[in-house]
């Protein structure tokens, strides 16, 4: 299965009324994990989270074309 | 500074107590003139209450302050006979841009779907909105409106409120069953309660600039994020009308507030943003903090809290005044049928619950788009450009640019006063649900959904032919007009038709009530007085109808 570059937030179980809100309540919970940590934790933090994602992914195909997405214009 | 705007000033009255000296006790008065006092007095006078709105001052806001009005509130202010006004003079406009340093990202369309009256937003200068409001309630025969009415000490009683006014000619005292309180932000009436507020305060700071300049921006809403003309920061640009452009510029918590207020200060900023030698003129400046948090209810005794008295937002989102008008379209339905004995006084505390609800949902959402404008830490920071570097080729980052979740209503879904789905429906017009307009034939004329709904109880009755309703049907119909409170039956139909018995008809003209409806033959919705869904089934049932209306009126 291609990377999937659509919106693909929900939580199972949630009706949502407006577009945007899966995604914010996402980008709220990621913020929010980083509270209080230092910059240096917050990379280590950054760093398993991105092991733990790839690892539930799995197809490494996948994850190459997300890696080479993500590489582009840093 | 340029003046595009002449201030009126409304004349002070000696208020009838200072005439005669004798006490009077009112059924509700207002404290605040601005747009939801207004709107809460406008809407009580225009069913015959009698009210008294005291307001300190003798004008409207000075400075554009609130200026995006969205659709609802668009809806509710055509019930209050001032939408077309504001219609005519605001700036209408559907579509945001989102920019990020020297590229669009992202833009949005607040109305996508055909066949709505009102535009997702306009913008129009509050001072216009308070003119408009005044102009219409000092058309109202039962509305008093007091102009440099300063209330100074309160007193709370089980069913009234005692009121001590200081006014040019000296103090009196007034009595009211009821009190609205829609006096802001610094609520005086919240200070003399000694209730508190909770929430956060953000440390940023923005300087608001009015601009009087002929400039070709379209009728849209640009937000930049970090442009090459003010870095590291953020900047909104909204047109109003007169040619005058409303510019925030996000500052930093470190910025002097009395050093960027200077004109000249504030000139260069906007040369920096034009990029050309263009005429401009300042009209008005001033900067801004804010702050995201609510009083734990609205409601307490008899005293009622709407509008920024009650709860306040970021301003990215819109959700400000209009949400207080929203509150008021809420509250004053249910403060008439109170008044006059059709529900109980426990009504009033739904007002509270479902208010509270949709001023939660609005603080999250301002909340969440000022954590995104503002980033407070390096990896947020990160993250915030990282999804701005990838919205402009993928969608799902798009999703995530949080530039403003702009004004929409709650779905009161958890409400106490809705009767739940007994049977599928498709689409979003559950029970708790702001209704979805719709254009209508009414009396061969052209109309519109939400023009021939609200006020009162009404029952949608959607049959494929008008003129097939029997005899015994209509009759049942009728029999709910004699309900407590009385509900109104209107058949929708595809066709014009005449129905039997003198129920009015709705001719579905282009289909989309069915469509966003979800209706079919003989599907019937119940709707409250301020355009919400209280419940909705697939057959007329009139026992069914009176249960859902009797708790739709506060009789759990």
């Amino acid at each position: 299965m291609p990377l999937k570059l659509e919106a693909n937030f929900f939580e199972p179980g949630q009706r949502y009324w407006r577009a945007y809100t899966p995604g914010d309540d996402f980008y709220e919970a990621l913020i929010e994990t980083h509270r209080g940590l230092s910059d240096e934790q917050s990379a280590l933090l950054n760093a398993k989270l991105i092991l733990l994602l790839a690892n539930h992914i799995g197809d490494i195909s996948v994850l190459r074309e997300a890696m080479a997405i993500a590489r582009q214009d840093v | 500074m340029a003046g595009t705007y002449t201030y009126p000033r409304y004349a002070y009255l000696t208020p009838p107590e200072l005439h005669d000296g004798a006490p009077r006790r009112h059924p509700v008065v207002v404290v605040g003139a601005g747009p939801v006092g207004l709107a809460a007095a406008i809407d009580l006078a225009q069913a015959g209450v009698a009210v008294v709105l005291l307001d300190d001052d003798d004008t409207v806001s000075f400075g554009s302050r609130g200026v995006c009005y969205a659709k609802r509130t668009l809806e509710i202010l055509d019930r209050l006979a001032v939408g077309a006004d504001c219609v005519a003079k605001g700036v209408s406009w559907n579509v945001g841009r989102t920019f990020f340093r020297e590229h669009e990202v992202y833009h949005f369309n607040l109305l996508p779907q055909p066949d709505h009256q009102r535009p997702g937003m306009i913008n129009l200068q509050q001072y216009y909105l308070e003119e408009y409001l005044i102009k219409r309630a000092r058309q109202l025969p039962t509305l008093d409106l007091r102009f440099r009415n300063t209330v100074v000490a309160l007193q709370p009683g089980d069913d009234g409120v005692r009121l001590q006014v200081s006014t040019p000619d000296g103090l009196y005292t007034l009595a009211a069953d009821w009190l609205i309180a829609a006096d802001g932000a610094r609520s005086t009436i919240r200070q003399l309660m000694n209730l508190e507020m909770e929430g956060k305060v953000f440390l940023d700071r923005f300087l608001i600039a009015d601009v009087v300049m002929k400039a070709d921006f379209p009728r849209e809403r640009w937000f930049w994020f970090d442009p090459p003309f003010h870095r590291g920061q953020s900047v909104l640009l909204h047109r109003q009308a007169d040619n005058v452009y409303r510019i925030d510029f996000q500052l930093g918590w470190q910025a002097d507030p009395e050093e960027e207020k200077k004109p000249e200060k504030v000139s260069a900023r906007i040369r920096a943003m034009l990029g050309d030698e263009r005429e401009f003129a300042l009209e008005w400046v001033s900067v801004y903090t804010f702050q995201c948090r609510r009083m734990k209810q609205f409601r307490h005794g008899r005293v009622l809290f709407v509008g920024d008295a009650a709860h306040q937002v970021s301003p990215f989102g819109a959700r400000g005044a209009n949400s207080g008008i929203q509150d008021t379209d809420n509250l004053c339905w249910k403060l008439r049928l109170v008044l006059d004995g059709q529900a109980p006084d426990s009504l009033l505390d739904t007002y509270s619950d479902e208010r509270v609800l949709a001023a939660d949902e609005n603080i999250l959402n301002s909340t969440r788009s000022t954590d995104f404008i503002t980033p407070k830490s390096p990896v947020s920071l990160t993250f915030r450009n990282a999804t701005l570097a990838l919205a402009r080729e993928h969608a799902f980052a798009r999703a995530l640019v949080n530039s403003g979740r702009l004004s929409v209503p709650a779905f009161l879904t958890e409400s106490r006063l809705n009767t739940a789905d007994s049977a599928d429906f498709a689409g979003d017009m559950v029970p708790g649900a702001a209704m979805d307009d719709a254009p209508l034939r009414v009396d061969g004329a052209g109309g519109w959904l939400l023009d021939h709904t609200g006020g009162h109880f009404q029952a949608l009755l959607y049959v494929l032919d008008a003129s097939a309703l029997d005899a015994a049907q209509t009759a049942e119909c009728k029999q709910l007009g004699e309900a407590t409170p009385p509900l109104e039956v209107v058949v929708v139909s595809p066709k014009n038709g005449i129905a039997a018995g003198g129920l009015r008809v709705f001719a579905d003209c282009a289909g989309r009530y069915a469509e966003r409806y979800d209706a079919r033959d003989g599907t019937v919705y119940l709707i409250r007085p301020d355009q919400h869904v209280a419940g909705r089934w697939r057959s007329f049932d009139a026992n069914r109808l009176r249960t859902a209306l009797a708790r739709a009126s506060g009789h759990f």
